[in-house]
């Protein structure tokens, strides 16, 4: 293990993939700036640079994608993704079922998003679900070093289009990496913390929430699982299924917006696959329906606080439909 | 419990470099000929069915097929195309088969694209036609990174990319064009400059006329030219890829022609104003070639009737194989998601 920033393991994870396969390239607006050591070590036919159109780098990517290149693009902030949603929703997800199947496309598209910088909501704003409803696209969203290397790698190996979004709070926090290779499967969930009473399930930033969540409930008794989903689409729904149906009590935590948000997909598919398990009804601790703010405290209120969770769990806890 | 459907077979690995053995060789006058009709006779085929059966509409190339012969017949069979919801012009000079694709535009299992595409976004993969894109602009958009492998991986193929006069009225118009010039790739930009946008006359989209202006703004060669006249296309065309094949650097073809039809079948075309169409149809491009080839001597009019003889022979066959392949299976609703 070597305690490494989430930043560097995503770089591990870039560069030691482009070392292992030569059609793995990347580009976005400032890449070859920002990362000196990939240019230097893999030239500039292989990390690029591009003019600043968010429409065509992604449209770019998945050209190349269909036809031998294995792109990863960097499209800074989400809210750009805005700008590339056609190529990736329209292109990415849809061409290979549209044309029965005759083209695939290994490309992984990075954003960054997620309170923290107080740069406000045209910089902030957590948009996976958007990408979750979208047909033919995967969804990565890790909340720890370890993971953003495992998933980055794993993401860039995947033959379908990923969308990977680095929450900016966790950027430079240090973690714990395994030495050597590190591979994480998209799909699967991890049980950062073990617990029998009431399940926490969060993704992201959040996932260190439910986790401080958990350390004060359980000076209080209560025993709180916290599953990490690590990957929203694929879903782990066996991983969120098992730990419902043993705790009966559901918490969904995170940091985007309520509405059609991770955790209605997440309340509703306890509902209909675990309800008889249900001790109490499913909660949600998420952002409110609102653009981000940039004003630091005001961007604080935006994320659900360990407090709420807590609350949340605690009620739960002491309610018991039957 | 993943929604995930089960993996495919990874195709990464697959040459998107066509089958040469498929792709016809259009040189002869008579061949661009038969291909021009071959297009026509598909077209107003399906549109008399469409309008019997009630089967999905199409967006005809009647009118174009000039502009889609004589630039297919000038590239390699390396060489890439990628086209948009007016394909049917560019698939069939390329080689397609007229029955596997009305197969795809019935929705039928025998389609190209298994029944998924229908009509709007037909690809061929082993023809080199690849990521046909009915979002207006889709086409543009893609082109670039299907050149960037071209170059990347040293393939030798150019890539030919057809767009609509509407289609450069997009945002990703610029950009394509200004990335394929930065980054020097190697992009047959075609724009068939058909005078329509839907229901929307270009007239009212554009200052000026010509798209071709656009090119040189980001550093890139073009050219207009009659895009009714396959001979004068097909000269363009080879000027054009030769300058790609020599200089590495993108290059905008416009083709002034006509939608003889209207948008997508049935359209009755009451919004087109009757002088225009009516000069548009003296400059029929498949009148204009039967002219001069039966002008030029050595070509009769028994020749010409072989060859719609043949066409509609060919057509008639297309149709009942279309009309006798199955529909797809249900459970193909969920295959072809994921790889
Ligand atoms: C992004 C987008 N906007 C609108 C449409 C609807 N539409 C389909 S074809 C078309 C006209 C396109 O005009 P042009 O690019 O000139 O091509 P043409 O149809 O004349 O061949 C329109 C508006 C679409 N498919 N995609
Ligand atoms: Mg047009």
């Amino acid at each position: 293990m070597t305690t490494t920033t989430v930043y560097d393991a995503m770089a591990q994870a870039l560069a030691e993939e482009m070392r292992r396969d030569a059609r793995v390239l990347m580009f976005g607006e400032g890449v070859a700036t920002k990362r000196a050591d990939l240019l230097a070590e893999f030239g500039s036919a292989r990390v690029r640079n591009t003019p600043l159109a968010e429409g065509i780098i992604a449209g770019t990517a998945v050209g190349a994608a269909a036809t031998g290149l294995r792109p990863v693009i960097d499209l800074l902030f989400a809210p750009f993704l805005c700008y590339a949603m056609d190529e990736l929703v329209n292109s990415a997800g849809k061409l290979r079922y549209l044309s029965g199947g005759q083209f695939d496309f290994p490309l992984v598209a990075i954003a960054m998003t997620g309170a923290g910088w107080a740069v406000g909501s045209q910089h902030n704003h957590n948009v996976e679900a958007w990408f979750a409803h979208a047909p033919g696209l995967k969804v990565v969203m890790p909340s720890n070093a370890a993971d953003f290397k495992g998933l980055l790698k794993s993401a860039i190996r995947d033959d379908n289009p990923v969308l990977f979004f680095v929450d900016i709070g966790l950027l430079y926090q240090p973690g714990e990496v395994p030495d050597g290779e590190t591979l994480v499967p998209l799909g699967q969930a991890a049980i950062a913390r073990p617990g029998q009473d009431v399940t926490l399930v969060s993704y992201a930033k959040t996932v260190p929430v439910c986790l401080q969540a958990a350390d004060a409930l359980a000076a209080e008794g209560i025993s709180a699982e916290v599953i990490d989903l690590r990957t929203i689409k694929p879903l782990d729904e066996a991983a969120v299924l098992t730990s419902s149906r043993r705790t009966g009590r559901v918490v969904v935590v995170h940091e985007a917006s309520r509405t059609c948000g991770v955790g209605a997909e997440v309340a509703a598919l306890v509902a209909e696959h675990a309800f008889d398990s249900l001790k109490a009804p499913v909660r949600r601790v998420t952002g409110p329906d609102a653009p981000p703010p940039a004003s630091y405290p005001l961007e604080q209120a935006f994320v659900p606080s360990v407090a709420a969770v807590a609350e949340a769990a605690r009620q739960l806890s002491a309610a018991s439909w039957r | 419990m993943n929604t995930v459907s089960p993996a495919a077979p990874a195709r990464a690995a697959a040459p998107v470099s066509p089958a040469s053995a498929a792709i016809p060789r259009l040189e002869q006058p008579e061949a661009l000929l038969e291909a021009m009709l071959l297009i026509r006779a598909y077209e107003l085929r399906l549109s008399e069915h469409s309008a019997r059966s009630g089967t999905p509409g199409t967006c005809t190339a009647v009118g174009q097929e000039a502009a889609a012969v004589g630039v297919v017949s000038m590239l390699s069979a390396d060489d890439l195309i990628l086209t948009n919801h007016r394909s049917a012009g560019h698939l069939l000079a390329r080689g397609a088969d007229p029955g596997r694709m009305m197969a795809e535009v019935l929705g039928r299992r025998d389609g190209y694209c298994k029944g998924k595409s229908g009509s709007l976004h037909i690809s061929v993969r082993e023809l080199g036609v690849v990521l046909t894109s009915t979002i207006v602009g889709g086409e543009l958009s893609l082109a670039t990174g299907v050149a960037l492998s071209q170059t990347m991986l040293g393939r030798p193929g150019i890539v030919a990319c057809f767009f609509g006069d509407g289609a450069a009225g997009e945002g990703t118009f610029h950009e394509s064009l200004n990335l394929a010039a930065v980054w020097k790739l190697p992009i047959l930009y075609v724009c068939e400059n058909n005078e329509w946008q839907a229901f929307v006359h270009r007239r009212e989209t554009m200052v000026g006329e010509r798209i071709a202006a656009r090119a040189a703004p980001y550093g890139i060669a073009s050219a207009s030219v009659d895009g009714n006249d396959v001979e004068a296309v097909r000269a363009a065309a080879r000027a054009a890829s030769d300058s790609i094949r020599d200089t590495g650097r993108p290059f905008l073809l416009e083709l002034s022609t006509y939608r003889l039809r209207g948008h997508f079948e049935p359209d009755d075309q009451a919004y087109v104003n009757a002088a225009e169409l009516a000069a548009w149809q003296a400059r029929d491009p498949i009148a204009r070639m039967k002219a001069s080839l039966l002008a030029g001597g050595g070509f009769t009019p028994g020749d010409l009737d072989g060859i719609e003889t043949r066409v509609a022979a060919r057509i008639d066959a297309a149709m009942a194989f279309a009309e006798a392949s199955p529909w797809p299976d249900p459970a193909e609703l969920l295959t072809d998601i994921y790889a």
